[in-house]
C-alpha cells in the first residue's frame, strides 16, 4: 500500500507554519501561555511560585467552565451571550432554595443544573425552532436570565455561611505540595477532560465540527443538524449550572453582583484558544489555554502594578491578534 | 477504458412512452405523484419514477425542470407534498436524509456534502460512524478511528481512486475533482440498493470525469438502480440504459437512447416535440423555447 502525501501547496517557512498551525489549533495558545508566564516570572518574583499560580487557577475556574459551554456553541457556529446570565439566575435559585428555604444541597445541585439545562433549552428553542440567529436568540435571553435572576431573588445576596454547605463545597481547599487548590479547579478539570473526550472521541463531537462547518451539508449527510445544535445549547446551559455551583463557592456568597463580564470574558478564552467563531475548527484544550492566558495577563500585569486599565487593554490586543491568526490560517487552507 | 454494456439490460427496450426494461422485474424505486408546490410556485407537479435493479436511469431537463427538487424528494432533502415512494415495493416515508441512507439509496449532491475541515475518511462515515468493540464503544460511546481509516482507505482503493492516497487529509485542501471522488466514493462504498449522482462530472476535468462514469458502470454491474443527473448528453446518451425527461415540473416521458435520437430528446426536453402514447415523437404545437446546448 503506497499511501503518500500528497504535494502540499507552498513550501516557504511562513507557508508550512500555516499548515503546522491548522493543523494543530492549540499550538498557538499554547506558545502565547509559554512566553507570556516566562516573561512574567523574570518581571516578578512572586509570577511563579506555586501561591500565585494556584490563585490564578481559582481565579479563572469559574470562567474556564463558562467557556467549556461556549466553545461548543462557537463550534457549532454560534455564540451564546446568555452563559454568564444563565450562571447568575442559577447562582441565585440555587442560594435561594439553598439557604432560605433550607433544602438539601445536593437537591438544590441537582435543580441548578436542570434549571441551566432549561435556561439552554429556551436558547434551542429560538435558535433551531424559531430559527432566530444565536446572536439575537442569546442577546434576548441574556436579558431575560438576568431580569428573571433579579425578580426571583428580590436583588438579595446570601452569603455563604447562611447555605447548605454543598453549595460552598466547591471552595474546600486542598493541597498538592505548594500548590493549594480547590474542588472548583477540579471541577473544571473534570468537565475539561469529559467534555474534551465527548468532542474528540465520539460522533456526537464529529457532529457538532460537521454542523458548524456546513450546516446544509452536514443534513444532506444524513446528521440530524436539529437535534445537534438542540444538544449543544442544553449542555451549555448545564455547564453554566455547574459554573454557579463553582462561583457560589469562589465568591462565598449567591449574589446578583458578582461575574459581570463573565460572558465577554468566556467568548475571550475561547477566541484567544484558536477556535474559529465561524465554526467547526478548533479545540476544547485551545480554550482552556485561552482562559489560563487571560488569568495570567491579568495576574501578571497587576503583579508588574499595572493599572486594571491597561490589562484590559492587553486583552483586547490578544483578542485581535488571535482572531486574525485565525483568519490567516484559514485563508491559506481553503484555497484551492 | 472500454465501455461496459450489460448485455442483459435494455436489450429490447420498449420504445413506448412508458418504456421498462425487458425481464419484467420488479421496479427498486417507484416513485408516484410526487408534488412540491413552494407557495405559488410549482416545482413538481405529479412526478413519477421507475429504477430498475442494475440500470442506469438519466433525468434530464432545462434548468427549473425541477430535476434537483425531485431527487431531494427521493433523497429526504425535501418533504415533497404529496405521492408515494416505495423501495423494493415497500411504501417508504422518507422524512429525512438518514431515511433514504437506511432504505440503501445513496447521494450525491451537485453542492457537496462534505464538510471540509473534517478529514477524508470522517467525511466517508459521518452519520455511520464506527465504534469502538466492548466498553468503550458501548459505554464511553468512543469511535474507533483507526477502523474507519483503514475500511475508508480500503474503499478508495477499492474504488479505483488514485487521486486520494492521505487519507486523513481535511476535505479543504483537496482540489474540485479530489472533493468530487470523495463524495462519489462515499455514495458507491455505502449504496446498497440505489446511487443518485447529481451532475457528477460538471466539476471534472476528463479524465476524473471518465473515472465516476466507470463507477456508475460497476454500480450496475454490482445490480444497483443509477440515477443520473446531467446536462452532458454525450455522456447520458453513453452511458444510461433509459432517459427520464423532466419538463415544467412534469415527466415528459422516458425516452432510451437504442430508440430515439439526441435531436428527439432534446426537442422533447425544450418542449419543440411531445412524446405520443406509443412513444413516438411528434412535433408539438407549443413554439419551441429556444436551442440548448
Amino acid at each position: 500500500m503506497t499511501v503518500t502525501h500528497l504535494e502540499r501547496r507552498g513550501s516557504t517557512p511562513l507557508e508550512r507554519l500555516q499548515l503546522l498551525l491548522h493543523r494543530r489549533p492549540t499550538i498557538s495558545p499554547l506558545v502565547v501561555l509559554i512566553v507570556a508566564s516566562a516573561v512574567f516570572g523574570l518581571a516578578s518574583d512572586r509570577f511563579l511560585q506555586p501561591s500565585n499560580l494556584s490563585l490564578i487557577l481559582q481565579q479563572v475556574a469559574v470562567i474556564a467552565l463558562l467557556a467549556v459551554g461556549q466553545t461548543i456553541i462557537v463550534l457549532t457556529a454560534g455564540i451564546d451571550l446568555s452563559v454568564g446570565a444563565m450562571m447568575i439566575l442559577v447562582a441565585l435559585v440555587m442560594g435561594a432554595f439553598g439557604g432560605p428555604l433550607g433544602w438539601n444541597g445536593i437537591v438544590v445541585v441537582l435543580l441548578g443544573l436542570m434549571l441551566g439545562g432549561l435556561a439552554g433549552g429556551l436558547n434551542a428553542f429560538l435558535v433551531v425552532r424559531i430559527r432566530l440567529p444565536p446572536f439575537i436568540a442569546t442577546l434576548g435571553t441574556l436579558n431575560i436570565f438576568v431580569a428573571l435572576a433579579l425578580i426571583l431573588s428580590g436583588g438579595r445576596s446570601t452569603p455563604g455561611t447562611d447555605l447548605d454547605p454543598f453549595l460552598t463545597w466547591t471552595a474546600t481547599a486542598f493541597a498538592i505540595g505548594d500548590f493549594r487548590l480547590t474542588m472548583g479547579v477540579v471541577l473544571v478539570l473534570l468537565v475539561y477532560l469529559v467534555v474534551g473526550f465527548a468532542l474528540s472521541q465520539t460522533a456526537w463531537g464529529r457532529h457538532i465540527y460537521a454542523t458548524g462547518d456546513d450546516e446544509p451539508a452536514a443534513h444532506l449527510t444524513g446528521i440530524r443538524t436539529r437535534r445537534v445544535l438542540t444538544s449543544a445549547y442544553v449542555l451549555a446551559g448545564v455547564i453554566c449550572g455547574l459554573a454557579a455551583w463553582a462561583l457560589i463557592g469562589r465568591v462565598g456568597a449567591a449574589t446578583p453582583n458578582s461575574a459581570v463580564d463573565a460572558n465577554l470574558d468566556s467568548i475571550t478564552a475561547v477566541v484567544i484558544g484558536g477556535t474559529s467563531l465561524f465554526g467547526g475548527r478548533g479545540r476544547l484544550a485551545g480554550t482552556l489555554l485561552g482562559a489560563l492566558i487571560v488569568g495570567v495577563f491579568r495576574n501578571g500585569l497587576a503583579l508588574m502594578r499595572v493599572d486594571v486599565i491597561y490589562q484590559t487593554l492587553a486583552i483586547g490586543v490578544l483578542i485581535l491578534l488571535a482572531v486574525s491568526l485565525d483568519q490567516w490560517i484559514r485563508k491559506g487552507r481553503s484555497a484551492s | 477504458m472500454t465501455l461496459q454494456t450489460d448485455p442483459t439490460t435494455m436489450a429490447s427496450a420498449a420504445a413506448s412512452g412508458a418504456s421498462t426494461p425487458a425481464g419484467g422485474r420488479a421496479p427498486l424505486i417507484e416513485a408516484r405523484g410526487i408534488a412540491k408546490a413552494y407557495g405559488a410556485v410549482v416545482a413538481l407537479d405529479g412526478v413519477d419514477l421507475d429504477l430498475y435493479p442494475g440500470e442506469v436511469l438519466a433525468l434530464i431537463g432545462d434548468n427549473g425542470a425541477g430535476k434537483s427538487t425531485f431527487i431531494k424528494c427521493l433523497t429526504g432533502a425535501v418533504i415533497p407534498d404529496t405521492g408515494t415512494i416505495k423501495v423494493d415495493g415497500q411504501e417508504v416515508r422518507i422524512r429525512r436524509p438518514q431515511d433514504a441512507r437506511d432504505a440503501g439509496i445513496e447521494t450525491v449532491y451537485q453542492q457537496l456534502s462534505l464538510s471540509p475541515a473534517l478529514d477524508i475518511a470522517t467525511n466517508l462515515f459521518l452519520g455511520r460512524e464506527i465504534r469502538r468493540p466492548g466498553f468503550r464503544g458501548s459505554v464511553l460511546r468512543m469511535l474507533d478511528v483507526p477502523a474507519m481509516r483503514r475500511e475508508a482507505r480500503e474503499k478508495v482503493q477499492d474504488l479505483g481512486i488514485t487521486t486520494l492516497q492521505d487519507i486523513t487529509q481535511a476535505v479543504e485542501t483537496l482540489s474540485g475533482g479530489q472533493r468530487q471522488a470523495v463524495a462519489v466514493a462515499r455514495a458507491v462504498a455505502f449504496g446498497s440498493k440505489a446511487v443518485i449522482l447529481d451532475e457528477p462530472t460538471a466539476a471534472l476535468g476528463v479524465r476524473e470525469s471518465r473515472h465516476v462514469m466507470d463507477m456508475v458502470t460497476q454500480l450496475r454491474a454490482r445490480g444497483l438502480g443509477v440515477i443520473l443527473i446531467s446536462h452532458d448528453m454525450q455522456n447520458v446518451f453513453e452511458h444510461a440504459d433509459r432517459i427520464q425527461i423532466m419538463r415544467l415540473g412534469r415527466r415528459a416521458g422516458v425516452v432510451s437512447p437504442r430508440t430515439h435520437t439526441m435531436q428527439q430528446t432534446i426537442a422533447v426536453m425544450t418542449g419543440a416535440a411531445t412524446l405520443d402514447a406509443d412513444g413516438r415523437v411528434v412535433p408539438s404545437d407549443e413554439a419551441p423555447s429556444g436551442a440548448t446546448s
